[in-house]
């Protein structure tokens, strides 16, 4: 064995970084190669009535122009499979896309996209999510603005019994906590080169972070084998998960199927702000038992995130965020509801931490909430709490290879804080 | 006024998707000249898997670095990876790599022994040779190696392929699901000042430790805790792409609005430090850890603040806004 | 309509018809094949554009083609050395860590090289300044300012 491992090696595309030689799917440029740009829905909740494309596709310097009667395969995307490419109707958010066109430049595009006859009628969209689960909100989806899971309504944890812990805890301590809604902002936006190549087969230059997950999606939507797309890609100008949904290539493979030609589609930084997927928003209840001790006996959590308009991955992100929030804490007895809801947003899906961020941003506050209720220094809390090799988490997952204490250790003494001698000498592998 | 305050937060992260199930593949061949080349799927958005499997791979077979490229071109080229998110790439292909490695050096091995006139078994690889244990001096060059096994009708091929488990569902009634690759862990003690005037908050110090199973490469794992950090501070006080949520007036639409961090916007300080403590499973024993370095700060952050100012602040971001709504409701109740 | 335009590229004298809306990003990335000055926003506000003029950092994307006319433009194409060696600058973004997904580099290479062709010896807080401009979404700020650092010399710090 060599001993390369473990050692600080400068990365293997670094020179390419450094000398502007890396490629991203931007520098592509082929010969002949034409600009895509879409139609959007104006309205946030509508029907629609009429989409004439044709007018668009009359003028000159445009080489063509596609709609949802263009997907060859399957014309729906998403981890829920709930997307299309383009919308037929109803619209379910603004910026949803409807058509797109491909022409000599983006200039001519927009132009085109101006001739594209649509009658759209707008109706009332809901965006709160608490608003959306009630009776008689605004239909987001035909299944409903709740996602049912396995369990019903909501994402069920259930360990142990909290009612008991509650009533044999000294304090209860409650919680509320809530998440904005986040972009992932890559410096690289979304954009995808689409082309027939030499050997009869579309070839799609990608930003994705996910070859063979998309790969799959592709295969469905354009109706080809896998070995029909060449799918080229591997490396992405910053991508924290908005790259593991499609955003361009979907749309420009149709077109470069319809029309053999090479098509560039790239989003704006308006269009990667305003329409990507997001980190949707999240509430967090927490109720929480705890002893004099600082042993936290019982917790019940209420979650509800925003999913958006489509399950890009709603009931996903739900059901990892329920594995962990109740952090890492050796809990007897723990309540979770996981709720998604859908909303008339764009889709929230996965940016970095999917999740567990969220779940770590709410629970970290709750914890040095009760430090401070019950009058703990909050590393103790932490350390007492916290989850030994072998134990249980919440969903009964066993702790391998434990190491919370040690890195709080580490944390506090290169932060110069002096811990006590019994936190000092506590381990992961004994209670 | 300034005010200063100290808060502190430990995190987790799970390696792989959510309910297991994705799993990842690796191929590496062996060229005429003793060279070789890594075909693998796995997306490199930065991270720097490229160059941490081409660790694993070169140690496995020791051999240089230099002498393993690391190929993801396209779908013709690199094999199935399920993708690059849920801080899986480490675990689940580096596993793959090692198995590819490990695969090869047994057909290497073979091979070797045939044109050594000794059985498999006593032989090793190190140094870019393959040699007997007991007898180092009768070896052969990976270069002489590679001429004679392609040149002599042999492909000299290792493939491998790692799954965490299968995908699991959550039982309905407790929610049991028991599918979690790996967890790393964390810690983060940040301190800040505060201007109650003007609500601006200035991450003074951040300190942090991880625990990431086996630091492949220390320098990457400093560059996910010190570009993580950098996201975890816009997350805590700035980011919000819709100001008015669940409204959607005033969404972000561009990068003077959504507020992301500059260099002017570092801590004065930032200290930090890995533990290892190993995987079982994991390559190496590393943990997946990626995602995590941006989760630990936000709440330490925010503790801080309350730490600063005497007000929790429990909606992200603790922006100027809320921070001084909070502090004239504060000074109302009084 | 397009009108000609005269500027001095990377050292070499170009010429080329645009329109009077193409910015110098649009014409070095699409017409003259310059790939290294990135487009991340079009508003001026990400920095992966930014290039240099008459020795100034400027933003490709706010930056009129036609404006250029007769001045002098350099990319991080130019930073290479005739005999092929990369600029101390490339060397010690490359050996610190200074980059992982690379989108920005360019920009940062540009924006850092500015500030040591006009001081020499920078302190940690002019590095911090001169990039300040330029996101990084992946947050190798620590890092960049480490490598500028390296080739400035250490610098001397303020204070």
């Amino acid at each position: 064995m060599s001993d390369n491992v473990g050692k600080p090696i400068p990365r293997y595309d670094g020179v390419g970084h450094v000398s502007g030689t890396t490629t991203y799917v931007d520098d592509v440029q082929l010969p002949g190669m034409l600009y895509m740009k879409v139609l959007r829905s104006p309205v946030h909740k509508g029907v629609i009535h009429q989409l004439d494309v044709s007018p668009a596709e009359k003028m000159p310097g445009v080489a063509g122009a596609v709609t949802a009667k263009n997907v060859p395969g399957l014309n729906a995307y998403g981890m829920g499979g709930d997307q299309p490419v383009f919308s037929p109707g109803p619209i379910r958010y603004k910026g949803e896309v409807i058509a797109a066109v491909a022409a000599v430049d983006e200039d001519t595009a927009m132009e085109a996209l101006d001739q594209i006859q649509l009658d759209i009628e707008e109706e009332t969209p809901v965006f709160d999510p608490f608003e959306a689960m009630k009776e008689g909100a605004p239909l987001v989806r035909p299944e409903g603005n709740v996602f049912k899971f396995n369990s019903g309504m909501t994402r069920k944890v259930r360990l142990g019994d909290v009612e008991a812990g509650f009533k044999e805890a000294d304090f209860i301590i409650k919680g509320t906590y809530t998440n904005g809604v986040n972009d992932h902002a890559p410096m690289e936006t979304q954009a995808s080169v689409a082309y027939i190549d030499a050997t009869d087969r579309l070839a799609i230059h990608t930003c994705s972070q996910d070859l063979y997950f998309h790969l799959g999606m592709l295969s469905a939507i354009f109706g080809l084998p896998m070995n029909k797309i060449r799918y080229i890609g591997g490396t992405v100008g910053g991508g924290f998960g908005s790259k593991n949904d499609l955003h361009c290539d979907h749309i420009a493979g149709v077109m470069a199927l319809k029309i053999r030609k090479p098509v560039k589609y790239r989003l704006t930084r308006q269009e990667e702000t305003l329409f990507t997927t997001k980190r949707g928003a999240w509430t967090f209840q927490f109720k929480d038992g705890v002893k004099k001790d600082g042993r936290i006996v019982a917790r019940q959590i209420k979650t509800i995130h925003d999913s958006g308009a489509y399950n890009a991955m709603g009931n996903y992100v739900v059901d990892k965020n329920a594995i962990l929030i109740a952090g890492p804490f050796a809990i007897p007895n723990i309540w979770i509801d996981g709720i998604c809801v859908f909303t008339n947003k764009p889709p929230s899906s996965s940016q970095r931490g999917f999740g567990i961020i969220n779940g770590t941003s709410a629970e970290q506050l709750q914890m040095n909430r009760i430090a401070e209720v019950i009058g703990m220094d909050p590393w103790e809390i932490r350390f007492i709490n916290a989850w030994r090799e072998g134990d249980l988490g919440a969903t009964q997952f066993k702790v391998v290879a434990a190491g919370l204490i040690e890195a709080m250790q580490k944390a506090a003494a290169l932060a110069g804080i002096e811990l006590p001698a019994h936190l000092k000498t506590m381990s992961s592998q004994r209670r | 006024m300034k005010k200063r305050g100290i808060g502190i937060s430990c995190n987790i992260h799970p390696a792989g998707l959510k309910g297991g199930g994705d799993p990842s593949q690796a191929q590496i061949r062996l060229k005429p000249d003793g060279t070789f080349d890594l075909l693998n799927g796995a997306v490199d958005i930065g991270q720097g898997c490229k160059t941490i499997l081409r660790q694993l791979a070169s140690d496995e077979l020791g051999i240089p670095l230099e002498a393993i490229t690391h190929n993801n071109f396209d779908t013709d080229i690199g094999p199935m990876c399920t993708g690059t998110f849920a801080s899986r790439v480490t675990f689940m292909d580096g596993n793959a790599v090692i198995r590819a490695a490990r695969d090869l050096k047994a057909k290497i091995k073979t091979f070797a022994a045939a044109q050594l006139g000794v059985e498999p078994d006593r032989l090793e690889l190190a140094d870019n040779t393959v040699f007997i244990k007991d007898d180092p001096k009768k070896a052969m060059s990976m270069g002489d190696l590679g001429r004679a096994a392609n040149w002599g009708g042999e492909f000299l091929v290792g493939i491998g392929a790692y799954i965490p488990g299968p995908m699991q569902d959550f039982d309905a009634e407790t929610g049991k699901m028991t599918a979690i690759a790996s967890l790393a862990f964390g810690a983060c003690v940040a301190e800040v000042e505060v201007d109650t005037e003007t609500g601006e908050v200035n991450v003074l110090k951040l300190v942090q430790a991880f625990d990431v199973g086996k630091a492949i490469n220390p320098l990457l794992c400093k560059g996910q805790i010190n570009g993580g950090s950098m996201m975890g501070i816009s997350f805590a006080l700035t980011e919000n792409q819709l100001p008015y949520y669940p409204d959607m007036d005033f969404a972000s639409d561009n990068l003077g609005d959504y507020v992301l961090t500059t260099s002017a916007d570092m801590p004065g300080e930032m200290i930090s430090g890995l533990v290892e403590i190993p995987h079982p499973n994991g390559p190496r024993g590393a943990k997946g850890f990626g995602e995590m370095t941006a989760s630990a700060s936000p709440p330490a952050i925010l503790s801080a603040i309350h730490d600063a100012i005497g007000v929790w602040i429990t909606d992200y971001p603790a922006t100027p806004e809320r921070i001084l709504k909070a502090l004239e409701a504060k000074k109302t109740k009084k | 309509m397009k009108y000609r335009l005269s500027f001095i590229l990377n050292n070499n004298l170009e010429e080329v018809l645009v329109k009077p809306t193409e910015t110098l990003l649009d014409v070095l990335r699409e017409k003259l094949n310059v790939k290294s000055p990135k487009r991340g926003c079009d508003t001026g506000d990400c920095g992966v554009c930014t290039i240099l003029l008459n020795g100034e950092p400027i933003r490709a994307c706010l930056t009129i083609a036609l404006t250029v006319e007769g001045k002098d433009v350099k990319t991080v194409e130019s930073f290479i050395s005739k005999d092929g060696k990369l600029h101390p600058l490339q060397r010690a973004f490359h050996e610190h860590g200074a980059t992982q997904c690379g989108f920005c580099t360019p920009g940062m290479l540009i924006s850092a090289k500015a500030l040591l062709d006009k001081n020499s010896s920078p302190s940690r807080d002019d590095i911090v300044e001169a990039v300040s401009g330029n996101i990084c979404r992946c947050g190798c700020y620590y890092e960049i300012v480490e490598a500028v650092q390296a080739v400035a010399g250490g610098g001397k710090k303020e204070g």
